[in-house]
């Protein structure tokens, strides 16, 4: 074990882990930040993507060692106040069924588009490749992240 | 609650001033026990106006947390924006809570209708009293009652509880459908604001005080035990707290995080048992498989008779592999077991089920045990299990506090219940035109309800009836089963036999059409030409709304008409689940890949409850399809699931998702099926696509190797 500080969602957190657990339980099972999700363990689904200083990240598979001095967003954290571009875009295109994968999208179109913010098609299929969802949203989504790069949302 | 009788309605006895209440019946459409009528929902208006309905179905993303309040808040004339949804954990109160069979809007229609018209009634008749006027003078609007001649208006929260008091009307009038407001309407689902920002809840995320979080060793084999275990390094992991059997074939892990339970488990030494089926192989259950089609066989629908037919014979034989149905939220449940009581909290579509068979393991009575049920991600059928509830309460009695057991996603793939694999034989007689004189299809697939201990209804598995029914205008037609055994644990997976069924019989059709020479559209549409009603089992099918879906999905896809470049198509159709559904697939080749641009899918349900909620269940029908027939394949070797997560069992990326495009064709029938009919006829249809651009048959699947 381990004592370590992470700064996330913009506020310093400590607590004392065994420093190889992956970030991904440390977020859920430590600070209950429950909204990141666990799909496969292999960062093979993107269902556990948060931002580590801004770009898409698998917490799965991150050692939480490696996620100090970091700055660490989650779904949670998004959005400064209400909600952020890409989240409206979800709710006009109504793009959750069971909605479990859904931060993880969300977190990875959030980071596609802060840093491409008018993406093609191509650019889309990318960046959203690594997220699974067995509800099939991806039409929904694909609309969605045109929407937000649109401004619309 | 006393059984109602013929009586459909019960007024519950609630504190006077509390609001009006109205428990209704919900029937359940899969083979439940009919005639106790006891009340399984509930209707509330509250002094305060809030109207809710509390209903015992699990919402795991099919949107029955919306459209089953929508069917109600029609009837009512309520204001939608103040209706919410309460879920209903177990109890006897709710009758049969089983959330499947694509059966939710279908089974509640008529009964949600009335519990709302009924309630209208009630609160008009309250206003009437009020202002002493007669009840014809008054209409309901809006969560409101209004008297226009002297315009005064009473909101329904205002008139609750006077309502409350009046009996409640038997037969109340229902809305013609074309004074519907909110039915068939574009209604934004209510689940959605908290699915975007990280609030929602599901099983995984509950969290009780002094929890802990398990996760267990099963035995690889199926129908191996434990020998023994040696737990000296796992307790040196990080905050593992106990470690024990849990079952002849399973071992716990505890500690006081998933990722301390999860090394704990990884360093654990277990010896297997690995028991009769240690060299079982998917090789060897096809080889049995096809052997068996050669048993006595059980009839499921014979018209005419196929031996006495004339003509060219055509015959073929399909395979389809164990599937997964892999949701993206893998197995958990939550236990708080107490002295005399445990509660869970399970994401589960069997909340009785889980239960009853909580308190059998554990050996408590039903009624002290209390099952909360939280969102899922996905269900696919897959939480028709009640596994992980016993689980969960078996760890928190053995370590006497509150427990999450987690499946991680090897255990999810490798320790689960799948899509049973199945062989058909198709047989045709052909005449001189190319039309069938005789059409025979024989299923063999072990039974799920027989191995999970339900005896076949006459021979037949009760699953089989709403998902093989053969809706064709065929002179000579015989359908028919054979059980097959299997040790691999079966469930019942998006579709169930369906998929299996619609495959093999929707691919042969095409092959009559090769062999005729004939377009595949044009020759299901001659089969479907005169309007007859079919009989399978329970169902009275419609070759007339056949056709209907057929040829609504035909002009959509343009069929017929010049495609890209390299582009080809095919059709499929079935029903089930009381729905009518037509997909056409347009592919072209990559070498032997195919790629799938464009699924246009038509369905027939009926009176559509919410169309974007019904597009929503088509898109993600089609696409679960899809990865069902290009790489959804469980294979066994040496007694074990060989497949561990999703590089191996690779669902559908967005990469390879095809624009789906969903037509509903207009019906003022009652709703059907929804969740599970699109996803039959992918596969043919896909399959057919296939043959046209190579003229290559598949005829097992997955078509990726």
């Amino acid at each position: 074990m381990a004592q370590m500080t992470l700064r996330v969602n913009g506020t310093e957190r400590s607590f004392s882990v065994a420093p190889e657990t992956p970030l991904l339980w440390v977020l859920r099972d430590t600070l209950q930040l429950t909204g990141t999700k666990f799909g496969c363990g292999a960062g093979l689904c993107g269902a556990c993507t948060v931002h580590l200083d801004g770009q898409a990240t698998r917490s799965c598979g991150m050692p939480v060692s490696q996620a100090a001095g970091k700055s660490i967003t989650t779904i949670e954290g998004l959005a400064a106040n209400g909600l952020h571009p890409v989240q409206q875009a979800w709710i006009r295109e109504q793009v959750p069924q069971c909605g479990y994968c859904q931060s993880g999208q969300i977190m990875a179109a959030a980071a596609l588009l802060a840093r491409v913010p008018r993406p093609s098609e191509d650019e889309i299929t990318r960046a959203m490749n690594g997220n699974l969802c067995r509800c099939g949203t991806y039409d929904r989504i694909r609309r969605a992240i045109h929407r937000a790069a649109g401004g619309a949302g | 609650m006393s059984p109602l009788s013929r009586r459909e309605f019960l007024s519950v006895g609630v504190a006077a001033g509390a609001g009006l209440v109205i428990g209704f019946y919900l029937p359940h459409g899969s083979h439940g026990a009919a005639g106790t009528f006891a009340p399984s929902a509930y209707l509330k208006i509250s002094p305060d106006g809030r109207i809710t309905v509390v209903v015992a179905r699990s919402e795991m993303g099919q949107g029955v947390s919306t459209s089953l309040p929508m069917i109600l808040a029609e009837e009512l004339e309520a204001d939608w924006r103040q209706i919410s949804i309460e879920q209903a954990g177990a109890s006897t109160l709710f009758g049969d809570q089983t959330t499947g069979g694509s059966a939710s809007v279908r089974t509640t229609w008529d009964p949600m209708r009335k519990a709302g018209a009924s309630a209208r009634e009630m609160l008009i008749s309250a206003a009437a009293s009020e202002w002493g006027v007669p009840r014809a003078s008054c209409k309901a609007q809006n969560s409101a009652v209004i008297h226009a001649d002297s315009s005064r208006r009473l909101t329904y929260g205002q008139l609750a509880n006077k309502a409350a008091q009046l009996p409640i009307p038997t037969d109340p009038p229902l809305k013609a459908a074309k004074d519907y407001q909110i039915v068939g309407k574009m209604i934004p689902r209510l689940d959605v604001p908290f699915k975007v920002d990280g609030t929602a809840e599901y099983g995984i995320d509950c969290r009780l005080p002094g929890m802990k979080y398990a996760v267990i060793a099963r035995c690889p084999t199926f129908g191996g035990k434990l020998r023994s275990f040696d737990e000296k390094e796992s307790r040196k992991m990080a905050g593992v707290s106990y470690i024990g059997k849990v079952s002849d074939a399973a071992v716990a892990v505890v500690a006081d995080s998933v990722w301390g339970a999860v090394e704990g488990r990884r360093t654990l030494n277990v010896e297997w048992e690995e028991g009769p089926n240690r060299d079982l192989s998917t090789a060897a259950i096809f080889a049995a498989l096809k052997a068996s089609a050669a048993s006595k066989a059980t009839t499921l629908y014979s018209r005419g008779n196929v031996s006495q037919a004339s003509g060219r014979p055509v015959e073929a034989s399909y395979q389809l592999p164990f599937m997964s149905h892999a949701p993206m939220e893998p197995g958990n449940c939550t236990a708080r077991f107490q002295a005399g009581s445990c509660e869970l909290w399970a994401p589960t579509q069997v909340p009785q089920d889980v239960r009853d068979s909580v308190a059998q393991a554990i050996g408590l009575a039903s009624d002290q045990v209390r099952v909360n049920v939280t969102l899922m991600g996905g269900g696919f059928g897959r939480r028709l299990e009640h596994d992980y509830g016993v689980e969960a309460a078996l760890v928190s009695k053995a370590v006497q506090a509150p427990v999450q057991v987690l499946w991680t996603r090897e255990d999810d793939m490798r320790n689960s219940t799948y899509r049973p694999a199945s062989y058909h034989q198709l047989n045709a007689r052909l005449d001189a035109a190319g039309w069938p004189t005789a059409f025979s299809h024989r299923i063999v697939s072990p039974s799920i309800n027989g191995q999970k201990g339900s005896p076949n209804e006459g021979g037949v598995d009760p699953d089989l009836k709403d998902e093989a029914a053969l809706i064709y205008a065929l002179p000579n037609a015989n359908l028919d089963y054979v059980d097959s055994q299997t040790p691999v644990p079966l469930g019942w997976m998006r579709s169930v036999y369906a998929l299996q069924v619609a495959f093999a019989s929707e691919s042969f059709l095409d092959e009559l059409a090769a062999a005729a020479k004939r377009d595949p559209l044009e020759y299901r549409l001659h089969l479907l030409r005169e309007d007859e009603d079919i009989k399978f089992f329970d169902t009275t099918w419609h070759t007339a709304r056949m056709r209907g879906a057929v040829e609504l999905a035909a002009e959509k896809a343009g069929w017929g008409k010049a495609l890209a470049p390299g582009h080809y198509q095919g059709i499929a159709c079935f029903g089930c689940f009381s729905s009518y559904m037509a997909e056409v697939v347009e592919l072209s080749m990559e070498g032997d890949q195919p790629r799938v641009h464009r699924v246009v899918a038509a369905i027939d349900c009926g009176q559509v409850v919410n169309p974007n909620i019904l597009e929503q269940q088509i898109q993600g029908g089609v696409i679960f399809a899809l990865t069902n027939a290009l790489r959804g394949q469980i294979t066994i070797e040496k007694g074990r699931v060989v497949q561990g997560n999703f590089d191996d069992y690779a669902p559908i990326r967005m990469g390879e998702a095809p624009a789906v495009e969903a037509y509903f064709v207009p019906s003022a029938e009652a709703p059907t099926g929804a969740g599970e009919p699109p996803v039959p006829p992918l596969a043919p249809a896909l399959a057919n696509a296939i043959y046209a651009a190579t003229k290559k048959r598949i005829r097992a699947l997955p078509i990726l190797t």
